[in-house]
């Protein structure tokens, strides 16, 4: 357990180092005139001095020799100061406050969509291995992991809002408008974890205990119960770490799809606008959520089999 | 013949079907089509296939057979760098970590724990933010997150086979390191390596893509798979044919990939 959690927090801090790094490599080669033009979008065309520019440029340290600003950059980070839009002039903390919450229920809803649509048709195909059900999901699975999680959303959108228009198309604040992105990233979700508990199921209820727990008269429900549920969740939940990726990914993609307030959305704006401190801010906060996710898998995976905490 | 055939499996010969004949289609249309990616003729916008262009015209009237062929070149192009990259350099420091061992392993480590601290494509984002619209930096970051994997895998391949009776036996008959891989490790490298390449083909489409999507990748008039996607969206409606074009453009390549990296059972 102890092991795990300082694993976990070397990737934290390895992701902020690495993130850190990124984002100062994009300051340092903003074009020359970004003083001036930063200035020119925060205090209008008329109103640039000579000042201003410089001002500018004290706030993004553009004025330091590189080691030094380099290390000032890491030390604020280090110091959890995300420092100012450079756009909006706000507070990045602020906004990715307000941002996290949209994230946090995109990606709940979707590992919910995932667990209910993957559950039953990975129990199934392993269960009817070789048979109809099996081959029906492999192909549906197939089909669906050749296409981006946005290809996926699009097609959603043309069947349930445009076609029948059962759903709104984007937007945020009713509950309404969260239906669409969720179902987009559970199902790309589930065409992959669906196939990871089909052959867990299946390499479970081949198993000679299993069988055995069979023989020895216990029924069908016992059996599942008592031999298959923890040791078909184990390698699925082991799974769920190397899906944390996917999950993220398949966030910034379906906020940008659904315009969806979140912190994807924020990053690919604060890319496309070139707002360094915002794309620091939320890349920063997408790593915290990858890394956290990713300790919540672990200690599940402990939870569920402990035979591995000895060492 | 029949040997050639059972090489790979039924479903790995239509992935490499389907990725032939996407070749086939971008390589032909470069060699023989006339029409210029990128000009514009705004009396002709979203026009249905027909005799003079064949897939229709796009909302400015550009011919999307041209634009289509060249995004699938893109896509593929970037696919066979990043994928080749990402595999010479996986393969060789792989060998390199699981064979020496020591400091070299340990810094190796290191290295591919700091990539895979962030999910793929936020690395591959932050690299495209950095020159914005430039295939080089997209093809780096891509191949960064990328070689991670091989790494890992032959790395760990690698440090079995170094201590297997055969490759010490042959060590102590005096064989130099060339033949010891050649003999001992690449065999056992190479099948798994092919299936990781042709999955990270896949992989790097779908990135491209995902950055043009989300309008940070190449910068319009670039023809690119995701960026035609979301430019062609608001047209939905009047020409539905026009925004499936490059969704299935795009699902082939991924399927051809894909289908390529299943083993053999």
């Amino acid at each position: 357990m102890k092991r795990m959690l300082l694993k976990r927090l070397l990737q934290l801090l390895l992701m902020a180092w690495s993130i850190g790094t990124l984002t100062f490599v994009l300051v340092r080669s903003l074009p020359g005139d970004m003083a001036y033009r930063i200035a020119a979008e925060r205090y209008g065309d008329d109103a640039i001095t000579n000042a201003a520019a410089d001002a500018v440029r004290a706030e993004l340290g553009l004025q330091l020799p590189a080691w030094q600003h380099y290390l000032n950059w890491l030390g604020e980070l280090l110091q959890g100061n995300l420092g100012n839009s450079l756009v909006s002039g706000d507070p990045v903390i602020d906004s990715l406050q307000h941002q996290l919450g949209f994230t946090l229920a995109l990606v709940l809803g979707g590992l919910l969509v995932s667990l209910l649509l993957a559950l039953p048709i990975g129990l199934l195909a392993g269960w009817q291995r070789d048979r109809l059900a099996d081959h029906v999901s492999l192909l549906l699975s197939t089909l669906i992991r050749a296409q981006p999680v946005f290809s996926v959303g699009l097609l959603l959108i043309f069947l349930l809002a445009l076609n029948i228009h059962w759903l709104p198309v984007a937007g945020f604040g009713e509950l309404k408008q969260l239906i669409l992105p969720t179902l987009t990233l559970g199902i790309s979700m589930a065409a992959v974890s669906s196939r990871i508990i089909r052959n867990s199921t299946a390499s479970v209820i081949s198993s000679p205990y299993y069988q055995f727990a069979r023989i020895k008269g216990l029924s069908r429900w016992q059996t599942f119960c008592h031999h298959g549920g923890r040791n078909i969740a184990v390698p699925v939940v082991a799974y769920l770490g190397i899906q944390t990726v996917m999950l993220i990914e398949g966030v910034i993609m379906i906020e940008s799809l659904f315009a969806w307030p979140g912190i994807g959305h924020a990053l690919s704006h604060a890319i496309f606008a070139r707002d360094v401190p915002m794309i620091q801010g939320s890349a920063l906060l997408m790593g915290v959520l990858f890394v956290l996710i990713n300790t919540a898998v672990d200690g599940l995976c402990l939870w569920l089999d402990p035979r591995g905490q000895a060492t | 013949m029949k040997r050639f055939y059972q090489a790979l499996s039924a479903s790995q010969w239509l992935g490499a079907i389907i990725l032939l004949l996407l070749l086939l289609f971008a390589l032909l249309e470069a060699a023989l089509g006339s029409a210029d990616p990128a000009r514009q003729a705004l009396s002709q916008r979203l026009l249905p296939p027909s005799g003079e262009y064949w897939l229709g015209t796009d909302q400015f009237g550009r011919s999307n057979l041209a634009r289509l062929a060249q995004a699938v070149r893109l896509s593929l192009l970037l696919a066979l760098l990043s994928v080749t990259t990402a595999a010479l350099f996986g393969v060789v420091l792989g060998v390199l970590a699981g064979w020496r061992g020591g400091w070299i392993d340990r810094l190796l480590d290191m290295l591919v724990t700091t990539v895979l601290a962030l999910p793929g494509l936020v690395l591959i984002l932050l690299f495209a933010a950095i020159v914005p619209g430039s295939f080089v930096l997209l093809y780096i970051g891509i191949a960064v997150t990328l070689w991670v994997e091989y790494f890992r895998l032959v790395r760990a391949i690698t440090r079995q086979r170094v201590h297997s009776p055969q490759l010490q036996s042959s060590a102590m008959l005096g064989f130099g390191y060339g033949y010891l891989f050649r003999r001992h490790i690449w065999p056992y490298l190479a099948g798994q390596v092919l299936t990781l390449m042709a999955f990270g083909g896949g992989a790097s489409v779908l990135a491209m893509a995902a950055t043009g999507f989300v309008y940070v990748g190449l910068k319009p008039p670039t023809a690119e798979l995701g960026l035609m996607i979301v430019e062609l969206f608001p047209f939905y409606a009047e020409a539905p044919w026009v925004l499936a074009q490059p969704m299935i453009a795009l699902f082939l390549l991924v399927l051809g990939c894909n289908l390529l990296a299943t083993r053999k059972p």
